[in-house]
Protein backbone atom coordinates (compact mmCIF):
# COMPACT_ATOMS: atom_id res chain seq x y z
CA UNK A 1 0.00 0.00 0.00
CA UNK A 2 1.28 3.58 -0.66
CA UNK A 3 -0.11 6.72 0.35
CA UNK A 4 -1.37 8.89 -2.78
CA UNK A 5 -2.82 12.54 -2.02
CA UNK A 6 -4.08 11.72 1.36
CA UNK A 7 -5.29 8.30 0.45
CA UNK A 8 -4.34 5.06 0.01
CA UNK A 9 -3.42 3.17 -3.44
CA UNK A 10 -3.48 -0.18 -4.21
CA UNK A 11 -0.10 -1.25 -6.38
CA UNK A 12 0.02 -3.29 -9.88
CA UNK A 13 2.96 -6.12 -9.85
CA UNK A 14 5.61 -4.12 -11.70
CA UNK A 15 5.04 -0.92 -9.09
CA UNK A 16 5.61 -3.92 -6.50
CA UNK A 17 8.55 -5.41 -7.74
CA UNK A 18 10.35 -1.61 -9.22
CA UNK A 19 9.72 -0.34 -5.42
CA UNK A 20 11.19 -2.92 -4.07
CA UNK A 21 14.23 -2.49 -6.12
CA UNK A 22 14.54 0.82 -5.51
CA UNK A 23 14.48 1.28 -1.70
CA UNK A 24 11.56 3.15 -2.18
CA UNK A 25 7.79 3.46 -3.00
CA UNK A 26 7.45 4.30 -6.79
CA UNK A 27 4.28 4.72 -8.68
CA UNK A 28 3.55 4.81 -12.65
CA UNK A 29 5.22 7.39 -13.84
CA UNK A 30 8.18 8.04 -12.33
CA UNK A 31 11.48 7.37 -12.85
CA UNK A 32 13.82 5.64 -10.70
CA UNK A 33 16.80 3.63 -10.39
CA UNK A 34 16.70 0.00 -9.46
CA UNK A 35 18.95 -2.78 -8.90
CA UNK A 36 19.10 -5.58 -11.05
CA UNK A 37 18.65 -9.36 -10.21
CA UNK A 38 19.60 -11.16 -12.92
CA UNK A 39 21.40 -9.51 -17.10
CA UNK A 40 21.19 -11.65 -20.33
CA UNK A 41 22.52 -11.18 -23.71
CA UNK A 42 22.77 -13.21 -26.85
CA UNK A 43 25.08 -13.82 -29.70
CA UNK A 44 23.70 -10.76 -31.67
CA UNK A 45 23.86 -8.09 -28.44
CA UNK A 46 26.55 -9.36 -26.37
CA UNK A 47 29.93 -8.44 -28.69
CA UNK A 48 28.56 -4.73 -28.61
CA UNK A 49 27.54 -5.16 -25.20
CA UNK A 50 30.84 -6.51 -24.15
CA UNK A 51 32.77 -2.95 -26.09
CA UNK A 52 30.57 -0.93 -24.29
CA UNK A 53 31.16 -2.48 -20.85
CA UNK A 54 34.97 -2.13 -21.14
CA UNK A 55 34.71 1.89 -22.32
CA UNK A 56 32.53 2.40 -19.10
CA UNK A 57 36.17 1.07 -17.76
CA UNK A 58 34.68 -0.47 -14.32
CA UNK A 59 36.78 -3.60 -14.64
CA UNK A 60 34.44 -6.25 -13.21
CA UNK A 61 30.92 -7.52 -13.25
CA UNK A 62 28.45 -6.14 -10.85
CA UNK A 63 26.58 -9.44 -10.73
CA UNK A 64 29.18 -12.20 -12.35
CA UNK A 65 26.73 -15.11 -11.17
CA UNK A 66 23.80 -13.42 -12.53
CA UNK A 67 25.34 -12.38 -15.69
CA UNK A 68 24.38 -14.77 -18.51
CA UNK A 69 25.64 -15.05 -22.41
CA UNK A 70 23.81 -17.54 -24.91
CA UNK A 71 25.14 -18.56 -27.72
CA UNK A 72 21.91 -19.19 -29.59
CA UNK A 73 20.75 -16.95 -32.80
CA UNK A 74 23.79 -18.20 -35.04
CA UNK A 75 24.06 -21.17 -33.48
CA UNK A 76 26.44 -23.04 -34.27
CA UNK A 77 27.69 -20.19 -36.59
CA UNK A 78 27.29 -20.34 -39.78
CA UNK A 79 29.97 -17.54 -41.28
CA UNK A 80 33.86 -17.11 -39.66
CA UNK A 81 32.16 -13.57 -38.53
CA UNK A 82 29.91 -15.19 -35.96
CA UNK A 83 32.62 -17.66 -35.02
CA UNK A 84 34.50 -14.93 -33.94
CA UNK A 85 32.15 -13.15 -32.48
CA UNK A 86 31.43 -16.21 -30.22
CA UNK A 87 35.08 -16.60 -29.44
CA UNK A 88 35.03 -13.20 -27.97
CA UNK A 89 31.74 -14.19 -25.70
CA UNK A 90 33.85 -17.07 -24.81
CA UNK A 91 36.70 -15.11 -23.51
CA UNK A 92 35.01 -12.17 -21.67
CA UNK A 93 32.90 -14.93 -19.90
CA UNK A 94 36.08 -16.97 -18.98
CA UNK A 95 38.17 -13.87 -17.85
CA UNK A 96 35.29 -12.38 -15.66
CA UNK A 97 33.81 -15.74 -14.41
CA UNK A 98 30.00 -15.14 -15.81
CA UNK A 99 27.79 -17.62 -16.44
CA UNK A 100 27.42 -19.05 -20.25
CA UNK A 101 25.11 -21.07 -22.22
CA UNK A 102 26.62 -22.33 -25.70
CA UNK A 103 25.66 -23.99 -28.91
CA UNK A 104 22.85 -26.80 -28.17
CA UNK A 105 21.96 -24.99 -24.50
CA UNK A 106 19.03 -23.86 -26.29
CA UNK A 107 17.14 -20.00 -26.87
CA UNK A 108 17.86 -17.75 -24.12
CA UNK A 109 14.58 -16.86 -22.83
CA UNK A 110 13.68 -20.74 -22.50
CA UNK A 111 16.80 -21.64 -20.69
CA UNK A 112 16.52 -18.50 -18.43
CA UNK A 113 12.99 -19.20 -17.59
CA UNK A 114 14.01 -22.83 -16.89
CA UNK A 115 16.95 -21.60 -15.02
CA UNK A 116 17.25 -18.53 -13.38
CA UNK A 117 14.35 -16.32 -13.36
CA UNK A 118 12.06 -16.13 -10.45
CA UNK A 119 9.02 -14.26 -9.41
CA UNK A 120 9.94 -11.04 -8.37
CA UNK A 121 12.95 -10.41 -9.88
CA UNK A 122 14.09 -7.90 -12.22
CA UNK A 123 15.51 -9.39 -15.44
CA UNK A 124 17.41 -7.13 -18.04
CA UNK A 125 18.63 -8.75 -21.26
CA UNK A 126 19.94 -7.38 -24.84
CA UNK A 127 17.05 -8.86 -26.51
CA UNK A 128 13.53 -7.82 -27.02
CA UNK A 129 11.53 -11.00 -25.98
CA UNK A 130 13.52 -11.04 -22.38
CA UNK A 131 9.80 -10.11 -21.54
CA UNK A 132 9.23 -13.79 -21.34
CA UNK A 133 10.25 -14.14 -18.09
CA UNK A 134 7.25 -12.24 -16.83
CA UNK A 135 5.72 -15.45 -17.10
CA UNK A 136 6.56 -16.78 -13.26
CA UNK A 137 6.34 -12.91 -11.98
CA UNK A 138 9.49 -11.23 -13.07
CA UNK A 139 9.83 -7.66 -14.16
CA UNK A 140 11.84 -8.81 -17.77
CA UNK A 141 12.75 -6.08 -20.02
CA UNK A 142 14.52 -5.80 -23.25
CA UNK A 143 16.96 -2.98 -23.66
CA UNK A 144 19.52 -2.37 -26.04
CA UNK A 145 23.38 -3.31 -25.44
CA UNK A 146 24.73 -0.02 -23.81
CA UNK A 147 21.48 -0.75 -21.28
CA UNK A 148 22.38 -3.90 -20.59
CA UNK A 149 26.87 -3.04 -20.20
CA UNK A 150 25.16 -0.39 -17.54
CA UNK A 151 23.94 -3.34 -16.17
CA UNK A 152 26.84 -5.55 -16.20
CA UNK A 153 28.94 -2.70 -14.90
CA UNK A 154 27.13 -1.40 -12.07
CA UNK A 155 23.96 -4.10 -11.46
CA UNK A 156 21.03 -1.98 -11.96
CA UNK A 157 19.88 1.00 -14.44
CA UNK A 158 17.05 3.21 -14.66
CA UNK A 159 13.81 2.68 -15.29
CA UNK A 160 10.46 5.03 -15.64
CA UNK A 161 7.91 3.14 -14.17
CA UNK A 162 5.25 1.91 -16.78
CA UNK A 163 1.37 2.04 -16.09
CA UNK A 164 -0.01 -0.95 -16.91
CA UNK A 165 -2.74 -2.89 -19.20
CA UNK A 166 -4.87 -5.15 -16.81
CA UNK A 167 -5.80 -7.97 -18.93
CA UNK A 168 -8.72 -10.02 -17.49
CA UNK A 169 -9.18 -13.41 -18.74
CA UNK A 170 -11.91 -15.55 -18.22
CA UNK A 171 -13.24 -18.91 -19.36
CA UNK A 172 -11.47 -21.57 -21.06
CA UNK A 173 -9.61 -22.20 -24.22
CA UNK A 174 -12.01 -24.16 -26.96
CA UNK A 175 -10.15 -27.33 -28.24
CA UNK A 176 -7.36 -26.44 -30.43
CA UNK A 177 -7.23 -23.16 -29.05
CA UNK A 178 -3.98 -22.12 -27.42
CA UNK A 179 -2.45 -19.13 -25.38
CA UNK A 180 -0.33 -18.88 -29.31
CA UNK A 181 -4.44 -17.33 -30.11
CA UNK A 182 -4.81 -15.33 -26.92
CA UNK A 183 -1.81 -13.20 -27.92
CA UNK A 184 -2.66 -12.95 -31.40
CA UNK A 185 -5.81 -11.59 -30.52
CA UNK A 186 -5.28 -9.42 -28.14
CA UNK A 187 -2.54 -8.28 -30.54
CA UNK A 188 -4.56 -8.01 -33.35
CA UNK A 189 -7.44 -6.09 -31.23
CA UNK A 190 -4.84 -3.48 -29.65
CA UNK A 191 -2.22 -3.51 -32.60
CA UNK A 192 1.77 -3.27 -32.52
CA UNK A 193 1.80 -0.44 -30.94
CA UNK A 194 -1.45 -0.42 -29.00
CA UNK A 195 0.35 -1.30 -26.04
CA UNK A 196 3.88 0.69 -26.38
CA UNK A 197 5.40 1.62 -23.35
CA UNK A 198 3.17 0.08 -20.94
CA UNK A 199 2.61 -3.25 -19.01
CA UNK A 200 0.70 -5.33 -19.96
CA UNK A 201 -0.67 -7.55 -16.51
CA UNK A 202 -2.35 -10.31 -17.53
CA UNK A 203 -4.50 -12.10 -14.79
CA UNK A 204 -8.62 -13.84 -14.12
CA UNK A 205 -9.44 -16.63 -13.12
CA UNK A 206 -8.48 -18.76 -16.43
CA UNK A 207 -5.23 -18.15 -14.94
CA UNK A 208 -6.04 -21.63 -12.95
CA UNK A 209 -5.52 -23.50 -16.36
CA UNK A 210 -2.63 -21.83 -17.24
CA UNK A 211 0.65 -23.49 -17.00
CA UNK A 212 3.72 -21.08 -17.09
CA UNK A 213 4.77 -22.46 -20.47
CA UNK A 214 1.32 -21.21 -21.50
CA UNK A 215 2.11 -17.97 -19.92
CA UNK A 216 5.24 -17.96 -21.69
CA UNK A 217 3.85 -17.61 -25.38
CA UNK A 218 1.70 -14.77 -24.30
CA UNK A 219 4.35 -12.90 -22.17
CA UNK A 220 6.68 -13.54 -24.99
CA UNK A 221 5.10 -11.72 -27.17
CA UNK A 222 3.82 -8.69 -25.12
CA UNK A 223 6.55 -7.03 -26.57
CA UNK A 224 4.52 -7.35 -30.10
CA UNK A 225 1.88 -4.77 -28.97
CA UNK A 226 4.74 -2.72 -28.12
CA UNK A 227 4.82 -3.57 -24.22
CA UNK A 228 7.17 -2.74 -21.79
CA UNK A 229 6.86 -6.38 -20.47
CA UNK A 230 4.11 -8.37 -19.80
CA UNK A 231 3.52 -9.76 -16.19
CA UNK A 232 1.62 -12.62 -14.70
CA UNK A 233 0.93 -12.91 -10.71
CA UNK A 234 3.27 -15.68 -9.14
CA UNK A 235 0.78 -18.24 -7.93
CA UNK A 236 0.30 -21.91 -7.26
CA UNK A 237 1.19 -22.76 -11.44
CA UNK A 238 4.33 -20.83 -10.56
CA UNK A 239 5.36 -23.08 -7.50
CA UNK A 240 4.32 -26.25 -9.13
CA UNK A 241 6.47 -24.97 -12.03
CA UNK A 242 9.58 -24.37 -10.06
CA UNK A 243 9.03 -26.97 -7.89
CA UNK A 244 9.07 -29.94 -11.01
CA UNK A 245 12.25 -27.79 -11.66
CA UNK A 246 13.80 -28.13 -8.70
CA UNK A 247 14.04 -24.41 -7.76
CA UNK A 248 10.82 -24.59 -5.00
CA UNK A 249 12.92 -22.01 -2.62
CA UNK A 250 12.60 -19.20 -5.39
CA UNK A 251 8.81 -19.77 -5.33
CA UNK A 252 7.29 -16.20 -3.60
CA UNK A 253 3.46 -15.10 -4.35
CA UNK A 254 3.39 -11.71 -5.97
CA UNK A 255 0.28 -10.23 -7.29
CA UNK A 256 -1.22 -6.93 -7.44
CA UNK A 257 -3.44 -5.28 -4.70
CA UNK A 258 -7.10 -5.64 -5.37
CA UNK A 259 -7.56 -1.55 -5.56
CA UNK A 260 -4.56 -1.29 -7.62
CA UNK A 261 -4.84 1.51 -10.30
CA UNK A 262 -4.67 0.27 -14.75
CA UNK A 263 -4.98 2.49 -17.21
CA UNK A 264 -7.13 0.21 -18.78
CA UNK A 265 -8.40 -3.13 -18.58
CA UNK A 266 -9.37 -5.48 -21.75
CA UNK A 267 -11.69 -8.44 -20.75
CA UNK A 268 -11.10 -11.41 -22.85
CA UNK A 269 -13.14 -14.81 -22.84
CA UNK A 270 -10.59 -17.70 -23.47
CA UNK A 271 -13.85 -19.67 -25.17
CA UNK A 272 -14.67 -17.27 -27.56
CA UNK A 273 -11.33 -17.55 -29.27
CA UNK A 274 -10.09 -19.55 -32.69
CA UNK A 275 -7.14 -20.30 -34.08
CA UNK A 276 -5.63 -17.52 -35.50
CA UNK A 277 -3.11 -16.51 -38.03
CA UNK A 278 -1.05 -13.58 -37.92
CA UNK A 279 -0.13 -12.28 -41.94
CA UNK A 280 2.83 -10.90 -43.40
CA UNK A 281 4.49 -8.58 -42.98
CA UNK A 282 2.73 -7.08 -39.85
CA UNK A 283 2.32 -8.99 -36.41
CA UNK A 284 -1.28 -7.74 -35.57
CA UNK A 285 -2.62 -8.17 -39.24
CA UNK A 286 -4.73 -10.96 -37.43
CA UNK A 287 -7.42 -13.25 -39.18
CA UNK A 288 -8.96 -16.39 -37.78
CA UNK A 289 -7.87 -19.57 -39.47
CA UNK A 290 -11.16 -20.25 -41.33
CA UNK A 291 -11.14 -16.78 -42.52
CA UNK A 292 -11.45 -17.51 -46.66
CA UNK A 293 -7.88 -15.28 -47.19
CA UNK A 294 -6.29 -17.94 -46.11
CA UNK A 295 -8.35 -20.31 -48.04
CA UNK A 296 -5.79 -20.88 -50.76
CA UNK A 297 -1.78 -19.93 -48.90
CA UNK A 298 0.04 -22.68 -49.55
CA UNK A 299 2.92 -22.94 -47.38
CA UNK A 300 6.53 -23.80 -48.65
CA UNK A 301 7.93 -23.70 -45.59
CA UNK A 302 7.09 -24.33 -41.72
CA UNK A 303 9.07 -23.16 -38.20
CA UNK A 304 7.90 -25.03 -35.42
CA UNK A 305 10.14 -23.35 -32.05
CA UNK A 306 11.39 -20.64 -31.09
CA UNK A 307 11.04 -18.72 -27.75
CA UNK A 308 7.17 -18.22 -28.52
CA UNK A 309 6.53 -21.77 -29.39
CA UNK A 310 9.41 -24.46 -29.03
CA UNK A 311 8.98 -25.94 -25.62
CA UNK A 312 8.09 -29.89 -25.11
CA UNK A 313 4.27 -29.05 -24.37
CA UNK A 314 3.84 -27.21 -28.30
CA UNK A 315 6.08 -30.26 -29.78
CA UNK A 316 3.99 -33.01 -27.92
CA UNK A 317 0.57 -31.33 -29.81
CA UNK A 318 2.29 -30.97 -33.50
CA UNK A 319 3.37 -34.44 -32.87
CA UNK A 320 -0.40 -36.04 -31.47
CA UNK A 321 -1.34 -33.91 -34.73
CA UNK A 322 1.06 -35.28 -37.49
CA UNK A 323 1.47 -38.79 -35.90
CA UNK A 324 0.45 -41.52 -38.43
CA UNK A 325 0.01 -39.23 -41.59
CA UNK A 326 2.55 -37.77 -44.23
CA UNK A 327 3.50 -34.69 -44.76
CA UNK A 328 3.02 -32.50 -47.84
CA UNK A 329 5.06 -33.54 -50.47
CA UNK A 330 5.76 -29.87 -50.93
CA UNK A 331 6.41 -28.04 -47.43
CA UNK A 332 9.78 -28.55 -45.61
CA UNK A 333 9.07 -28.94 -41.94
CA UNK A 334 11.71 -27.49 -39.42
CA UNK A 335 11.74 -28.65 -35.56
CA UNK A 336 13.72 -27.33 -32.92
CA UNK A 337 12.88 -27.60 -29.24
CA UNK A 338 14.06 -24.24 -27.12
CA UNK A 339 16.28 -26.11 -24.95
CA UNK A 340 18.63 -28.88 -23.99
CA UNK A 341 15.69 -30.08 -21.15
CA UNK A 342 13.21 -29.48 -24.40
CA UNK A 343 15.46 -31.99 -26.49
CA UNK A 344 15.96 -34.83 -23.86
CA UNK A 345 12.21 -34.52 -23.10
CA UNK A 346 11.25 -34.72 -27.06
CA UNK A 347 13.78 -37.84 -27.74
CA UNK A 348 12.86 -39.41 -24.20
CA UNK A 349 8.68 -39.39 -25.07
CA UNK A 350 9.37 -40.31 -28.71
CA UNK A 351 8.41 -36.84 -30.12
CA UNK A 352 11.39 -36.84 -32.13
CA UNK A 353 11.44 -39.80 -33.59
CA UNK A 354 7.54 -38.65 -34.70
CA UNK A 355 8.51 -36.01 -36.51
CA UNK A 356 11.21 -37.89 -37.70
CA UNK A 357 8.96 -40.03 -39.49
CA UNK A 358 7.11 -37.18 -40.94
CA UNK A 359 9.95 -36.21 -42.34
CA UNK A 360 10.86 -33.36 -40.57
CA UNK A 361 13.97 -31.61 -40.57
CA UNK A 362 15.55 -31.74 -36.98
CA UNK A 363 17.98 -29.29 -35.79
CA UNK A 364 19.51 -28.58 -32.44
CA UNK A 365 17.98 -26.31 -29.93
CA UNK A 366 18.84 -22.74 -30.74
CA UNK A 367 16.61 -19.58 -32.49
CA UNK A 368 17.08 -21.26 -36.06
CA UNK A 369 15.61 -19.35 -38.51
CA UNK A 370 13.58 -17.07 -36.75
CA UNK A 371 15.74 -14.08 -36.91
CA UNK A 372 16.79 -14.44 -40.53
CA UNK A 373 20.58 -15.92 -40.01
CA UNK A 374 20.70 -19.57 -40.91
CA UNK A 375 18.94 -23.16 -40.37
CA UNK A 376 16.52 -22.32 -43.32
CA UNK A 377 16.28 -18.78 -45.15
CA UNK A 378 13.41 -18.91 -47.58
CA UNK A 379 13.19 -18.35 -50.99
CA UNK A 380 12.27 -15.69 -53.12
CA UNK A 381 8.07 -15.38 -53.47
CA UNK A 382 7.92 -18.35 -50.95
CA UNK A 383 5.50 -18.66 -47.73
CA UNK A 384 6.93 -19.45 -44.50
CA UNK A 385 4.13 -20.99 -41.14
CA UNK A 386 6.00 -20.45 -37.96
CA UNK A 387 5.83 -20.37 -34.83
CA UNK A 388 7.76 -18.00 -33.86
CA UNK A 389 6.80 -14.10 -32.80
CA UNK A 390 7.98 -12.44 -35.56
CA UNK A 391 7.03 -11.93 -39.81
CA UNK A 392 8.26 -8.30 -40.35
CA UNK A 393 9.26 -8.04 -44.35
CA UNK A 394 13.03 -9.96 -43.92
CA UNK A 395 12.95 -11.19 -41.02
CA UNK A 396 13.63 -14.55 -42.05
CA UNK A 397 16.24 -13.28 -44.06
CA UNK A 398 14.75 -12.45 -47.80
CA UNK A 399 12.52 -9.51 -47.53
CA UNK A 400 11.15 -11.28 -50.96
CA UNK A 401 9.71 -13.92 -48.64
CA UNK A 402 5.96 -13.89 -46.86
CA UNK A 403 5.98 -14.76 -42.79
CA UNK A 404 2.50 -15.89 -41.60
CA UNK A 405 2.24 -17.07 -37.68
CA UNK A 406 0.00 -19.63 -35.96
CA UNK A 407 0.01 -21.73 -32.89
CA UNK A 408 1.90 -25.34 -33.03
CA UNK A 409 -1.24 -26.91 -33.28
CA UNK A 410 -2.18 -25.09 -36.62
CA UNK A 411 1.48 -25.41 -37.97
CA UNK A 412 1.46 -29.16 -37.66
CA UNK A 413 -2.47 -29.53 -39.30
CA UNK A 414 -1.03 -27.04 -42.50
CA UNK A 415 2.36 -29.65 -42.62
CA UNK A 416 -0.14 -32.35 -43.65
CA UNK A 417 -2.21 -30.59 -46.15
CA UNK A 418 0.26 -27.61 -47.72
CA UNK A 419 -1.58 -24.79 -46.79
CA UNK A 420 -3.31 -22.87 -44.04
CA UNK A 421 -5.57 -25.33 -41.84
CA UNK A 422 -7.48 -25.06 -39.23
CA UNK A 423 -6.23 -27.58 -36.43
CA UNK A 424 -9.68 -28.04 -35.54
CA UNK A 425 -10.60 -30.20 -38.02
CA UNK A 426 -8.36 -32.61 -37.25
CA UNK A 427 -8.17 -32.86 -33.70
CA UNK B 1 21.69 22.71 -30.83
CA UNK B 2 20.21 24.02 -33.89
CA UNK B 3 20.34 20.53 -36.23
CA UNK B 4 19.52 21.79 -40.10
CA UNK B 5 18.80 19.35 -43.25
CA UNK B 6 16.67 17.27 -45.48
CA UNK B 7 14.13 15.42 -44.50
CA UNK B 8 14.04 11.25 -45.67
CA UNK B 9 10.52 10.12 -45.44
CA UNK B 10 8.92 6.59 -44.05
CA UNK B 11 5.98 4.81 -43.44
CA UNK B 12 4.69 3.73 -40.71
CA UNK B 13 6.20 0.51 -38.73
CA UNK B 14 9.49 0.93 -40.37
CA UNK B 15 11.02 -2.47 -37.77
CA UNK B 16 14.52 -2.77 -36.81
CA UNK B 17 14.94 -5.74 -39.27
CA UNK B 18 14.24 -2.76 -42.18
CA UNK B 19 16.51 -0.57 -40.69
CA UNK B 20 19.35 -3.34 -40.16
CA UNK B 21 18.39 -6.47 -41.70
CA UNK B 22 19.09 -9.79 -40.31
CA UNK B 23 20.42 -11.54 -43.56
CA UNK B 24 23.51 -8.78 -42.39
CA UNK B 25 23.71 -10.61 -38.62
CA UNK B 26 27.52 -11.23 -39.21
CA UNK B 27 28.54 -7.43 -39.65
CA UNK B 28 27.25 -6.71 -36.65
CA UNK B 29 31.15 -6.39 -35.23
CA UNK B 30 31.91 -4.53 -38.65
CA UNK B 31 29.72 -1.26 -38.48
CA UNK B 32 31.04 0.53 -41.28
CA UNK B 33 30.08 -2.60 -43.25
CA UNK B 34 26.86 -2.70 -41.89
CA UNK B 35 25.95 1.00 -42.23
CA UNK B 36 26.25 0.57 -45.65
CA UNK B 37 22.90 -1.33 -45.80
CA UNK B 38 20.73 0.83 -43.56
CA UNK B 39 17.28 0.55 -44.25
CA UNK B 40 18.24 -0.76 -47.43
CA UNK B 41 14.99 -2.55 -47.23
CA UNK B 42 12.84 0.09 -47.29
CA UNK B 43 14.44 2.63 -49.33
CA UNK B 44 17.04 1.15 -51.36
CA UNK B 45 18.55 4.85 -52.38
CA UNK B 46 18.84 5.94 -48.45
CA UNK B 47 22.32 4.56 -47.25
CA UNK B 48 23.99 6.00 -50.93
CA UNK B 49 22.37 9.26 -50.70
CA UNK B 50 21.75 10.32 -47.32
CA UNK B 51 23.94 13.47 -46.11
CA UNK B 52 25.72 14.58 -42.61
CA UNK B 53 22.68 16.57 -40.27
CA UNK B 54 19.55 15.27 -42.75
CA UNK B 55 16.49 13.93 -40.80
CA UNK B 56 14.54 10.73 -40.76
CA UNK B 57 10.99 11.99 -40.58
CA UNK B 58 8.55 8.58 -40.03
CA UNK B 59 4.96 7.43 -39.34
CA UNK B 60 3.80 5.69 -36.09
CA UNK B 61 6.03 3.05 -34.10
CA UNK B 62 8.96 3.55 -35.72
CA UNK B 63 11.86 0.97 -34.62
CA UNK B 64 9.41 -1.59 -33.62
CA UNK B 65 11.03 -4.84 -33.00
CA UNK B 66 14.40 -5.92 -31.76
CA UNK B 67 16.76 -4.95 -29.04
CA UNK B 68 19.71 -4.30 -31.89
CA UNK B 69 21.31 -0.93 -30.90
CA UNK B 70 23.10 -1.38 -34.06
CA UNK B 71 19.84 -0.33 -35.58
CA UNK B 72 20.30 2.98 -34.20
CA UNK B 73 24.06 3.11 -34.37
CA UNK B 74 24.09 2.76 -38.19
CA UNK B 75 21.61 5.59 -38.35
CA UNK B 76 23.44 7.94 -36.90
CA UNK B 77 26.83 6.37 -38.67
CA UNK B 78 24.74 7.53 -42.02
CA UNK B 79 24.45 10.88 -40.89
CA UNK B 80 21.36 11.59 -39.42
CA UNK B 81 21.37 14.19 -37.06
CA UNK B 82 17.49 13.87 -35.65
CA UNK B 83 14.91 11.02 -35.93
CA UNK B 84 11.53 12.01 -36.28
CA UNK B 85 8.27 10.00 -35.64
CA UNK B 86 4.66 10.28 -34.57
CA UNK B 87 5.61 7.40 -32.21
CA UNK B 88 8.30 5.47 -31.60
CA UNK B 89 9.12 1.70 -29.95
CA UNK B 90 10.20 2.14 -26.57
CA UNK B 91 13.38 -0.27 -26.85
CA UNK B 92 14.59 1.64 -30.20
CA UNK B 93 13.89 4.99 -28.52
CA UNK B 94 16.26 4.09 -25.02
CA UNK B 95 18.54 2.69 -27.27
CA UNK B 96 18.79 6.15 -29.61
CA UNK B 97 19.60 8.32 -26.76
CA UNK B 98 22.06 5.87 -25.28
CA UNK B 99 23.82 6.36 -28.32
CA UNK B 100 23.47 10.25 -28.82
CA UNK B 101 20.60 10.10 -31.22
CA UNK B 102 18.21 12.37 -30.73
CA UNK B 103 14.49 10.82 -31.30
CA UNK B 104 11.37 13.22 -31.32
CA UNK B 105 8.29 12.28 -31.14
CA UNK B 106 5.17 14.62 -33.04
CA UNK B 107 2.79 15.00 -35.74
CA UNK B 108 4.64 13.96 -38.62
CA UNK B 109 2.07 14.18 -41.58
CA UNK B 110 2.96 17.60 -42.94
CA UNK B 111 6.52 17.35 -43.46
CA UNK B 112 7.14 15.84 -46.92
CA UNK B 113 10.12 13.89 -48.29
CA UNK B 114 13.28 16.04 -49.28
CA UNK B 115 11.26 19.32 -47.18
CA UNK B 116 14.17 21.35 -45.31
CA UNK B 117 13.82 21.16 -41.74
CA UNK B 118 15.29 23.52 -38.51
CA UNK B 119 15.24 21.94 -35.17
CA UNK B 120 15.79 24.22 -31.94
CA UNK B 121 16.10 21.01 -29.53
CA UNK B 122 15.42 23.84 -26.99
CA UNK B 123 12.99 25.33 -27.25
CA UNK B 124 11.43 22.42 -28.71
CA UNK B 125 10.17 24.23 -32.13
CA UNK B 126 10.44 22.37 -35.54
CA UNK B 127 10.79 25.11 -38.45
CA UNK B 128 9.67 23.46 -41.94
CA UNK B 129 11.96 26.05 -44.07
CA UNK B 130 10.25 24.55 -47.08
CA UNK B 131 6.42 24.89 -46.33
CA UNK B 132 7.33 27.98 -43.76
CA UNK B 133 5.15 25.72 -41.28
CA UNK B 134 6.50 25.49 -37.28
CA UNK B 135 5.88 23.03 -35.20
CA UNK B 136 5.89 21.73 -31.86
CA UNK B 137 7.41 18.93 -29.84
CA UNK B 138 7.00 18.67 -25.97
CA UNK B 139 10.15 18.52 -23.53
CA UNK B 140 11.89 15.07 -23.57
CA UNK B 141 12.86 13.76 -19.92
CA UNK B 142 15.08 14.57 -17.49
CA UNK B 143 16.99 11.78 -17.27
CA UNK B 144 17.31 11.43 -21.26
CA UNK B 145 18.05 15.25 -21.65
CA UNK B 146 21.16 14.92 -19.45
CA UNK B 147 22.16 11.71 -21.29
CA UNK B 148 22.26 13.12 -25.13
CA UNK B 149 23.68 16.39 -23.38
CA UNK B 150 26.93 14.65 -22.77
CA UNK B 151 26.37 13.11 -26.04
CA UNK B 152 25.27 9.29 -24.77
CA UNK B 153 25.27 7.08 -21.86
CA UNK B 154 28.89 6.39 -21.82
CA UNK B 155 29.79 9.79 -21.89
CA UNK B 156 27.59 10.37 -18.77
CA UNK B 157 28.84 8.25 -17.12
CA UNK B 158 31.94 8.58 -17.43
CA UNK B 159 31.40 12.01 -15.86
CA UNK B 160 28.64 11.70 -13.39
CA UNK B 161 30.05 7.96 -12.47
CA UNK B 162 26.40 7.36 -11.76
CA UNK B 163 22.64 7.47 -12.71
CA UNK B 164 21.58 10.38 -11.66
CA UNK B 165 17.42 10.89 -11.69
S1 LIG C 1 13.77 -17.57 -31.08
FE1 LIG C 1 13.55 -15.78 -32.39
S2 LIG C 1 12.50 -14.27 -31.16
FE2 LIG C 1 13.25 -15.85 -29.77
S3 LIG C 1 15.22 -15.09 -29.03
FE3 LIG C 1 15.61 -16.35 -30.82
S4 LIG C 1 15.62 -14.95 -32.58
FE4 LIG C 1 14.67 -13.88 -30.87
Amino acid sequence: MRQFWGRTVGRTVVEKILSEHSGREVCAGEFTVAAVDLILAQDGTAPLAIDVFNQLGVGKLAIPGKSAFFIDHASPPPRRELANDHAKIRKFVSEHSAVIFDIGDGVCHQVMTEKCTSPGDILIGADSHTVTGGAVGAFAVGMGSTDVAVGLAYGKNWFRVPETFKILLKGMFSKAVFPKDLILHLIGLIKADGANYKCLEFTGESLRHMSIPDRMTVANMSVEAGAKCGIFPSDERTKMFLTELGREDKFRRIEADKDAEYEETIEIDLSTLRPMVSLPHRVDRVLPVDAPELKEIEINQIFIGSCTNGRIEDLRIASSIIKGKRKHENVRLIVIPASRLTFKQAMDEGILEIFNEFGASINNPGCGPCCGVHQGIPSDGENVLSTSNRNFKGRMGNPEAFVYLSSPATAAASAITGRITDPREGM
Amino acid sequence: MKPTGRVWKFGDSISTDLICPGRYYHLRSNLNELAKHVLEDARSEFAGCVKKGDFIVAGANFGLGSSREHAAIIIKMAGISVVLAKSCARIFYRNAYNIGLPVILCDTVKINDRDELRIEMESGEIKNCTTGETLHFSPIPQIMADILKEGGLVSYLKKYGDIKI
